[in-house]
């Protein structure tokens, strides 16, 4: 306890650091928050873009290297769940790798949606690597135009 | 060299000039991920350019530097506003300096699902150039 009285402007000094800090990290992290042209980390493979308006949403995502059959697509509720397979090349006999930078696999990933969806005009294309897709907002899930009536 | 399988990788890389000279297009660019494979006769490069078709990639050898260009359009969508982004869209560049004298003639490129694939043979003379090594007395 003495101690602690000797130098307080030492402590005080570090309270002052760590709450400037605080007010820094989560001043960034809401600015991040408003600005969505900035990329935020996907939490799996792959990543996603998202538009939106008032009729719905588009989610693209990049999967180069993997046909329709590879991509599962399925939405429930407000729940978009997109899963498929990427697979490697199959080497000649004999043939070896200089470099070896393209990862395959399984993949599973679920995204929340800010609507519900109607399932059954959901569509997806595929292009050059490319896949898109269209999510409708459900009917009852649009939003409702109030009318201001003059008294 | 390594036989061990990769994983899925969310994160693109992004380009960083090391020369002094710039892209003259003012739009992000990015190191495509790639495959290279050697096989006894050609040599084979694999690499992943989502967005870009076969009008939009450009491929030059220039005395055995390889370059790959591939340009891909931003991609907005009329009448929607981007909600999120977890990936960047922009160019591809990269270039791989080739061992193997290469036959140029017979240099073949196809673009699918986004993959180009290159297949390099390996000139005849560049074959047959291998020497075999004794073993000492």
């Amino acid at each position: 306890m003495y101690r602690r009285y000797r130098v307080p402007s030492l402590w005080r000094d570090f309270d002052r650091l760590q709450r400037e800090m605080g007010q820094l990290l989560s001043a960034a992290s809401e600015s991040d928050y408003y600005t969505p042209r900035r990329v935020r980390q996907a939490s799996g493979y792959p990543a996603m873009n998202a538009w939106e308006n008032q009729e719905g949403m588009i989610v693209t995502a990049e999967l180069p290297g993997i046909n329709t059959d590879g991509i599962d697509i399925s939405v429930v509720g407000d729940t978009l769940t997109l899963s498929g397979n990427r697979e490697s090349d199959d080497l000649k006999e004999g043939a070896r790798y200089h470099r070896r930078e393209r990862g395959f696999g399984s993949f599973s990933r679920s995204i929340q949606l800010p609507f519900h969806v109607k399932v059954e005009d959901v569509e997806a294309t595929f292009n050059n690597g490319i896949l898109q897709i269209n999510l409708p907002r459900a009917e009852e899930d649009k939003p409702k135009k109030i009318a201001v009536k003059s008294v | 060299m390594s036989e061990e399988k990769k994983e899925l990788e969310v994160e693109k890389q992004e380009l960083t000039t090391t020369e002094d000279s710039e892209r003259t297009r003012d739009c992000q660019c990015f190191v495509p991920r790639s495959d290279i494979y050697e096989a006894d006769d050609d040599i084979y490069v694999v690499v992943d350019v989502p967005g870009a078709d076969n009008e939009s990639i450009d491929i030059t050898l220039e005395k055995n530097v390889l370059t790959i260009n591939a340009y891909v359009d931003p991609g907005d969508i009329e009448g929607y506003s981007l909600a999120f982004a977890e990936y960047q869209i922009g160019d591809y560049q990269r270039s791989f300096r080739l061992s193997n004298e290469i036959d140029r003639e017979k240099i073949e490129a196809t673009v699918k699902d986004g993959v180009l694939r290159l297949v390099l043979p390996k000139a005849q003379e560049a074959k047959t150039r291998k020497i075999a090594v004794k073993v000492g007395a």
